[in-house]
């Protein structure tokens, strides 16, 4: 109904509930107070979380996992600047997002009020874009701008703060006339992405293509961002060309698929990161040449040519100079690439590639991932630990990690066989993302089979929203790959250190997981050899009506293989040690 | 440092920008974020008082232009971006300065001030301060006429810079 009088902060949430919000993810407090009483009467569901930090993550799992805007609302000052992490994570990596913090009233901002803190100026780095309302007749106007911003174009983090005056009943500045908001209504003369490619250029780049002797489908995270999986099998499976998909892109195409090599980069398979670098053209898909697929730029590729598409034209040449560059959205132009391939006279007229293609067969037999299994008595491998949660769990189980060792083995051996099945923070490498973003998946999907993959230090960052998820009873399943050590770093320190560990050692005694998840509400098990990992991922699936802990004890000497050294080409991957003798 | 390698080494980037609290800091901070710097800048209202323009001189030595502008463009408050190639352009800075005049050199002095057609401003018995507005390069020159002088104290504008009329 239009021209009802109302608060700004009713206006707030009925704005909220015109986006279609269903979840939102928030902890209040004094600037914020005045949205938070309409919330009571609100159709959103509200989750409480334990640290605003939480919400964030949260926010950005439900979106990671739903393809939804995942909403945050946070208080001003301290609540803002938590909030910070989690948007620095989703704009490195294109997670739509919608964040509202509370401010102190309008003509206090600037006097270093209580909980005051410049949260525009604070965040301006880390969102694609931020508000500060200062009219309350602009609210809804506003918040329709900000979901148009945070999904359209190249996906991200909007944030909206919003000064308590302006949403306060109380106060006279915050009466407005409540209006529903169309596209028609926004005010943002700058903003006009392009989806569509160029179609000279995606000639262009089919004509590359056709010719090409050993060319590689580089996907990205942009494919799944715009919900592409579909035409990049169509695209793949016409053209016959093997497939990488990116930490960001795992499950965009199915692991198990005959073209699908898996994972680039630094902890990449040997075929995916040899591939690239023997390719003579890569078809990066959504995907920005991260310095981790990368390694040394000046090695990478070398006799690569490069068509480069990404819905941000910014990416296009800002790390690897490309033949053919092509602005727009993944899915409109692999759907354009497809029929201009048909156009230019189909597969008939391809360059022979089964040459290439028995290369990188050779490579997949010669050097699949490999590990060696622990001897009785010995720690678990971390590796064995997430193969039994993969054969043990439905092929749509979501799973999301946080960052680190237990993330590259979650990359490296789950089977990713469906697009948003794997959320993990990749661009900024956020410790403790996999718990928030788990529970904010299973907000999402509550239908769905959530797993969290976490280390140990990971999860003494976040595993407070376990008590969320008690409390709001979003069960969600924790499998907790505990070597004591910040594994990651360990592993750095023994291969480029000497061997001084400094500062890794977390702690063999404390804290008990097992009581801690207890306290939290959860069930909680604790595994320490090799029988007891199936069964224990059995019980774990059971329980459906709290939340699960599953604590597996692993062995900290284990190291994550492939790796390409910082620094080094991709030329240079060391294999697993017991596969170097292989290396030609 | 002559104009030839300044024009090759500072870009002029006009941008128009919705005017709003707060425009300015998220394009300053944009090039200090992405690793740019900027020279000069003046910003200022336009006609239409919606929209501002911001005038840069960008050191992108080393760097790509194109990334800076890209970057810039996806500023959801930037509307528009024009590089502005000095051959095709017109660009202008304003001085002001302060410079000695003792009653030794005043009259010297205000036989430049006559030749380059620069504004006396205030004057008294020991300084001057004069006006001129010029292409940055023959600011420069300016300046170096008067530094014999004694420049008490300058003020220079950041470039504003518009494209020539075909």
């Amino acid at each position: 109904m239009s021209n009802q009088q109302m608060s700004g902060g009713e206006a707030l949430v009925k704005a909220l509930e015109h986006e279609g919000v269903d979840v939102m993810f928030g902890l209040p407090g004094g600037a914020i107070l005045p949205v938070y009483d309409p919330i009571i009467e609100s159709s959103i569901r509200h989750v409480l979380v334990r640290h605003e930090q939480g919400a964030g993550h949260m926010a950005e799992g439900y979106a990671h996992a739903t393809g939804r805007p995942g909403v945050a609302m946070v208080t001003s000052g301290p609540a803002a600047t938590n909030m910070v992490t989690p948007l620095c994570d989703a704009f490195l990596d294109s997670v739509p997002m919608v964040c509202i913090t509370g401010q102190v009233p309008y003509a206090a901002i600037g006097t270093d009020a209580f909980q005051e803190c410049d949260t525009t100026g604070i965040t301006m780095a880390v969102t694609k874009h931020n508000f500060l309302v200062s009219d309350a007749q602009d609210i809804p106007r506003i918040v329709h701008e900000a979901f148009h911003i945070a999904t359209t174009g190249r996906p991200g983090p909007v944030l909206i703060d919003i000064p308590k005056d302006i949403v306060d009943p109380s106060n006279p500045r915050s009466a407005m006339t409540w209006y529903e908001t169309t596209d028609a209504d926004m005010e943002l003369p700058g903003y006009h992405p392009v989806t569509e490619g160029d179609p000279e250029l995606i000639r262009e780049a089919a004509e590359m293509i056709r010719d090409a002797e050993r060319p590689v489908l580089y996907v990205g995270g942009g494919v799944l961002k715009a919900r592409a999986a579909e035409a990049l099998m169509e695209l793949a499976e016409m053209l016959q060309i093997p497939v990488v998909t990116t930490l960001m892109a795992r499950g965009a195409f199915p692991d198990r698929h005959e073209l699908c090599l898996g994972m680039p980069g630094m902890h990449g398979n040997y075929t995916a990161v040899t591939a690239i670098q023997k390719s003579d053209l890569l078809v990066s898909l959504g995907a920005r040449f991260d310095d981790r697929v990368t390694g040394k730029l000046d090695g990478f590729a070398p006799d690569a040519k490069i068509i480069h598409v990404d819905i941000d034209p910014a990416e296009l040449g800002k790390v690897r100079q490309y033949n053919v560059g092509i602005q727009g959205d993944c899915r409109r132009v692999i759907e354009a690439l497809i029929v201009a391939t048909r156009e230019l006279g189909g597969m008939e007229v391809h360059t022979d590639r089964n040459a290439w293609r028995s290369t990188v067969s050779g490579w997949q037999e010669n050097f699949p991932l490999v590990y060696e299994q622990s001897a009785p008595g010995e720690k678990l491998k971390p590796q064995y630990v997430i193969e039994e949660l993969r054969d043990h769990n439905p092929a749509d189980t979501i799973v999301c990690s946080g960052v680190g060792q237990h993330q590259m083995y979650a990359s490296q051996w789950w089977k990713f066989d469906h697009p948003y099945t794997f959320i993990n923070s990749g661009g900024l490498g956020t410790m403790g993302f996999s718990i928030p973003a788990a529970i904010g998946a299973k907000a999402g999907m509550p239908d769905r089979r959530v797993w969290a993959i976490d280390g140990d230090g990971c999860f003494q960052m976040t595993a407070q929203e376990l008590v969320t998820s008690t409390v709001e009873e979003i069960p969600i399943k924790v499998a907790l790959l505990n070597n004591s050590y910040l594994g990651m770093v360990r592993q750095w320190q023994e291969m480029f250190y000497d061997k001084r560990y400094s500062e890794v050692h977390l702690s063999d005694r404390v804290p008990d997981y097992v009581k801690w998840a207890e306290s939290m509400g959860c069930e909680a098990i604790r595994v320490e050899s090799p029988e007891e990992v199936a069964p224990a991922i059995a019980r774990a699936n059971e329980i459906n009506d709290r939340s699960v802990v599953v604590e597996f004890r692993t062995d900290a000497a284990e190291n994550v293989f492939p790796m390409v050294a910082a620094g080094k080409t991709n030329s240079e991957i060391q294999v697993h040690p017991s596969q170097q003798g292989q290396l030609s | 440092m002559n104009a030839d390698t300044q024009s090759q080494r500072w870009h002029t980037i006009v941008t128009t920008v919705e005017n709003k609290p707060g425009v300015l800091a998220r394009v300053a901070g944009l090039f200090s974020r992405r690793g740019y710097n900027i020279h000069s800048l003046a910003v200022a209202p336009t006609d239409d008082e919606r929209l501002s323009r911001i005038t840069f001189t960008v050191d992108v030595e080393g760097s790509s232009l194109d990334q800076v502008v890209k970057q810039l463009n996806k500023l959801i408050n930037v509307v528009e971006i024009r590089e502005l190639d000095p051959a095709d352009s017109v660009e202008r800075e304003l001085i002001l300065v302060t410079v000695s005049a003792g009653a030794a050199h005043r009259h010297e002095l205000l036989q430049v001030i006559d030749d380059w057609r620069a504004f006396v401003l205030s004057e008294n018995a020991q300084q001057i301060m004069l006006s001129l507005s010029a292409r940055p390069a023959r600011l420069d020159e300016f300046e170096e006429c008067l530094r014999p002088f004694g420049i008490a104290e300058l003020q220079r504008t950041g470039r504003v810079a518009l494209p020539l009329l075909d």
